[in-house]
């Protein structure tokens, strides 16, 4: 059975959500506290949502020297598959494993509200399972969700299509549109909307399983 | 030695400054006319045990780099003296 770990930092706080959408679409997930220096046995790691140690200094800046960042790092190295979702988003930059940075939101306010999304490419370990221009109602739930990073970069991105995903409707200032972005091999990605939240259309879409599903399905292909 | 030493973090060039935008506009209305260029960063004050104030700006310039700014939208910039806890 495909088995996850869902990194807790202190301050995270959609752990739980995570988890409980990774054994909804039938994969096995435990927690990985932040102190842990190794990770082993695992198919795939989420870095879930919060404000890990606070959010200060910024988002993600402390969390990225928590032990566990080491043993991430090499994981994604090797080939693991990396998702950071909200917080997580902003831990993976900070650390490096992404590119770019999150900054706060254009207008300076916090939004929690559903987005709708449009699948930018497939290649993504997390999009695999997605059409390309396809459209995914998921919420987003930041202050800190502004997409940005310097114009090489940004080249980059669009040249090895690392851009995974983008807002219909800018909700923050993202540049480009950009909601999530992958590294060039695709298998660490990161993005602010929560897909474990749209898990259920009683509670709104379902579309973030299409994200989930072709996130675990493309975990069993790989191994 | 101790040295009081300040660190200055802000946007980069180039980087949108929605805090720093907000307060421009803010200002003409308090009847403060004439004030631009306005951009919102932070400052941290430490004092740094070195043997003299080039190693504690040295230390303190590496520091802003690792942990206080991300190069990727921030610019660092280091000085000794003048700090919250003294002026050296």
């Amino acid at each position: 059975m495909t088995k996850i770990g869902v990194v807790i930092f202190p301050g995270s706080n959609c752990e739980y959500d995570a988890l409980s959408a990774m054994t909804t679409l039938g994969a096995e997930a435990d927690f990985i506290w932040h102190s842990t220096e190794t990770i082993e046995g695992y198919d795939g790691i989420i870095l879930p949502g919060g404000f890990a140690h606070g959010d200060y200094l910024r988002p993600g800046a402390l969390a990225r020297f928590s032990p566990v960042m080491g043993a991430i790092a090499d994981f994604a190295k090797a080939g693991g598959a990396v998702l950071g979702i909200c917080n997580g988003f902003q831990v993976l930059t900070e650390a490096g494993l992404l590119p770019g940075a999150l900054q706060k939101n254009r207008g300076l306010t916090f939004l929690c509200q559903p987005t709708t999304l449009i699948v930018a490419s497939t290649r993504s370990v997390l999009t695999r399972g997605a059409v390309k221009g396809q459209e995914l109602s998921i919420p987003i739930n930041h202050f800190s969700g502004a997409y940005t990073c310097d114009d090489a970069t940004y080249e980059q991105l669009i040249e090895n299509d690392q851009v995974v995903l983008r807002y219909k409707d800018n909700p923050n200032g993202s540049r480009d549109d950009i909601a999530g972005v992958s590294n060039v091999e695709g298998n660490v990605v990161g993005l602010m909307p929560h897909p474990e939240r749209a898990m259920s259309t009683l509670l709104g879409s379902d579309d973030g399983r299409v994200l989930l599903e072709g996130f675990l399905r493309a975990l069993v292909s790989a191994a | 030695m101790n040295f009081p030493v300040t660190v200055t973090v802000t946007l980069r060039e180039g980087i949108a400054d929605p805090e720093g935008a907000t307060i421009e506009r803010a200002l003409p209305a308090l009847g403060f006319e004439g004030v631009t260029h306005v951009r919102a960063g932070k400052s941290f004050h430490m004092m740094i045990d070195a043997v003299d104030e080039a190693g504690a700006l040295e230390k303190a310039t590496a520091l802003a780099q690792r942990l206080l700014s991300n190069p990727v939208i921030e610019n660092s910039s280091a000085r000794v003296g003048d700090s919250a806890w003294g002026v050296a």
